[in-house]
């Protein structure tokens, strides 16, 4: 018997030959367990990045498999490292080239709020110019911390409704950033 | 971005095609920008931008005390980040005049070359990756959560050390630590090995690398490069035998000269480095044997804080602690340069002191930021394949680009 | 292990450039010189040149600002003779009105990015320069930021509550 952990399946009916269950339940399942993520890693939190992702804790038993370095094929955003008002315009551009759905997780504390460069030149937090939806806190933060966000990242993504675009909550945050 | 200058005055028939490589790109390693001209495959001209992570740095350390500057060089170079904290600590040495027993600087000897084993080794696998031999990268990245595991035991943080302080270290190395090391030193050199064979004898490796971005030792020199690559280049210098700081003069090394400063000489300095590390190492593991095992920092209470349990019991440690603290010790007031060898060259440290607490002007000399200012002159006529493999072995790391 | 001692150095040098060129220090062994920016290249010609000498390594150009003194910015270049292993330290100082100085490119190709760096932090301008622009800081910046009087964190945050910082 192999130990190789499968999805529950989620409620429904189940008949021989058929399970009938919610749509949206059925595709959070899906997308959740194969986010493609896009890995914009600028500094020491990238490192820590490349530590998940090799064999000893290896982000890709998540479903993480395929990193996509192109936004159009991307749907989850994660941010590693120090942004500077420099870099500010070139994420935002990232961040506008991806399609819906699409996520965006704050990694490590300069990505969330400016870390301990409280200076002229850092972004404090990259929600000043994107909205993000999880947010990893540590400096930089283990892979274990990661990997704990990207799961934060799955239970969103499992929860959500299928059209999130089309929420009026959602189109609010996103006019609030000014990206239409 | 708009404002770059991309020099279109050579192609009056638009035949050439511009490339932006970068900020954020899978094969640039690091958020920097390089704008090419291209015909065809091949690059006529490029145009480097950076700053895309600049974190002011030297701007920090005018308003921080000596201790809390130490977290700040960690972020400089954090593929080796130890060498950075060390080569701190050691100039603060330089200026207060403190003197640190040799099992300090044994100690100090084992963690700088783990960091650089630790630095060459993405380097050296990466360029591998980069040539499209992604294999040798996953086997030796297990070695480099090992050397995570030996920093985690030292002083509890994996890759932003943190580690030590001016005048020592923080905690004794404990047993575990030790034989985590061990352990590193008897199953490692086999991996390196295994690496080894899949890359320095490969065929394709070496058709890759071979006479690629080939730099004569004046041209190295004349861009002030050092480290590695200016050691591929022909020039033997290495901070560690010039001037020797931490006790490098206690022990026996080799340092690898190249011949044509191409890619593949890169590597193979690197790799060699990597050898003489493993020496290094086990050459300090000996020596720690006769030094008395329970001296772990330099008996400086004007700088050093003391245990914790003495600060809450004795009057004495409290005065010191409070004074350390609110930096009510005068320190002399003049400048000092100090070099140690990084994991990409020459580390300088230029520290001008006004005697207060903070420095009144620190300035980080970052070998990364100074190797790659050549990096746009030498692609000019490259293919572009080629230049992406020339910015692998440059080792450029991007918190050191841009301090 | 120096081949050369600093007052043999200090000999040469003086010798050759008598009072144009004085003796600031030693701070811990390295020899610190001052001159002017009018013979700042012949100074670096010389130590580059000279056979005895050979400081072909530039190792670095870094400026420092004083506000108090009458020559506020002062540039400095750390020169390394890899032959005799002996480094040297020049400061050339400069006043607010008149911040130029010739650049060092002529000798080293490895100033041009050094001397954008400082002229980024610090207002310095190299004439002679080939490309003398922001290097750091985002290209549209006005100011110089290592100068002392620009304030280290961002004076436009608006989400930053002084309350709980204690100001």
């Amino acid at each position: 018997m192999s130990d190789i952990q499968l999805v529950d399946a989620p409620p429904g009916v189940e008949g021989a030959g058929f399970f009938a269950t919610s749509l949206d339940k059925a595709i959070g399942i899906a997308r959740s367990y194969s986010l493609w993520p896009l890995p914009f890693a600028t500094s020491c939190c990238g490192i820590e990045f490349m530590a998940t992702m090799s064999p000893h804790y290896d982000l890709a038993r998540f479903g993480a498999e395929r990193l996509s370095f192109s936004p159009r094929q991307a749907d989850l955003l994660m941010v590693m490292g120090t942004i500077s008002k420099k870099m500010g315009p070139v994420l935002r551009q990232v961040y506008l080239q991806m399609a819906e759905p699409r996520w965006v997780m704050a990694v490590g504390a300069c990505a969330s709020s400016g870390g301990i460069f409280d200076t002229y030149s850092v972004l404090q937090g990259i929600d000043e110019v994107i909205p993000v939806d999880v947010y990893v806190p540590g400096c930089p933060p283990r892979p274990e911390a990661i990997i704990d966000g990207f799961i934060n990242i799955q239970k969103l993504v499992q929860t959500e409704t299928l059209r999130r675009r089309n929420e009026p909550q959602y189109q609010k945050l996103l006019a609030s950033y000014g990206i239409l | 971005m708009q404002n770059h200058p991309v020099y279109t005055d050579n192609d009056p028939q638009n035949e050439l095609s511009t490339l932006n490589l970068g900020p954020t790109h899978p094969a640039t390693h690091g958020v920097f920008q390089n704008v090419l001209q291209l015909d065809g495959e091949r690059i006529v001209s490029g145009v480097s931008t950076i700053g895309y992570i600049h974190r002011a740095f030297e701007k920090i350390a005018e308003h921080r005390p000596f201790y809390q500057i130490t977290p700040l060089t960690d972020r400089m170079n954090y593929c080796s980040s130890p060498i950075n904290n060390m080569g701190w600590h050691i100039t603060v040495e330089k200026l207060l005049g403190i003197e640190t027993p040799k099992r300090v600087d044994y100690l100090r000897v084992i963690i700088m070359e783990l960091a650089r084993i630790s630095d060459h080794l993405i380097c050296n696998s990466v360029l591998a990756v980069d040539t499209g031999a992604a294999t040798g990268f996953f086997y030796v990245m297990e070695y480099r959560e090992a050397i995570y595991e030996i920093y985690e035991e030292v002083c509890g943080s994996r890759l932003t050390t943190n580690i030590g302080r001016i005048g020592g270290f923080e905690r004794n190395f404990n047993a575990i630590a030790f034989s985590k090391l061990r352990k590193f030193l008897k199953e490692y050199p086999g991996v390196l090995k295994e690496f080894e064979n899949l890359t320095k004898r490969n065929r394709i490796f070496i058709d890759r690398t071979k006479d690629v971005a080939a730099v004569t030792a004046e041209d190295a020199l004349s861009y002030s490069w050092s480290g590695p690559i200016l050691r591929a280049a022909g020039v033997d210098y290495d901070v560690r035998a010039m001037e020797p700081y931490s006790s490098y003069e206690d022990f026996e090394f080799e340092v690898p000269v190249g011949s044509n400063g191409d890619v593949y000489n890169r590597y193979l300095v690197r790799q060699e480095e990597m050898w003489q590390s493993l020496r290094l190492i086990e050459q300090a593991l000996v020596k720690l044997e006769k030094e008395p095992p329970d001296i772990f920092h330099a008996d400086v209470p004007d700088f050093y804080l003391p245990p914790k349990e003495d600060v809450y019991n004795n009057m004495e440690a409290l005065i010191y602690h409070f004074k350390i603290v609110m930096g009510e010790i005068p320190t002399p007031k003049t400048e000092v340069y100090l070099a140690v060898e990084g994991g990409n060259g020459e580390l300088g440290f230029y520290l001008v002191n006004d005697g207060g607490r903070s420095p009144y002007r620190l300035h980080f000399r970052r070998p990364s930021f100074i190797n790659y200012q050549m990096y746009a002159p030498m692609s000019r006529g490259m293919l572009l394949s080629d230049a992406i493999i020339n910015m692998s072995s440059l080792n450029v790391i991007a918190g050191e680009l841009d301090a | 292990m120096a081949k050369i001692t600093n007052e043999e150095l200090l000999k040469k040098i003086s010798d050759k450039f008598h009072d144009k060129v004085a003796l600031l220090g030693e701070p811990f062994g390295l020899l610190t010189l001052e001159t002017g920016k009018e013979q700042i290249i012949d100074v670096l010609t010389y130590l580059k040149n000279e056979p005895a000498l050979l400081f072909g390594y530039l190792t670095d150009i870094t400026a420092i600002h004083y506000p108090e003194l009458e020559k506020p910015i002062g540039v400095i270049y750390h020169l390394h003779s890899l032959a005799n292993n002996v480094r040297v330290r020049i400061k050339v100082f400069l006043a607010d009105e008149d911040v130029h100085i010739p650049t060092a490119t002529v000798l080293w190709n490895g100033a041009n990015w050094m001397e954008r760096e400082t002229y980024d932090f610090f207002g310095v301008i190299f004439d002679g320069h080939p490309d003398l622009r922001r290097i750091l800081n985002v290209d549209d910046m006005t100011a110089f930021p290592m100068r002392k009087e620009f304030p280290l964190e961002d004076p436009n945050r608006v989400d930053k509550k002084d309350y709980f910082f204690g100001r």
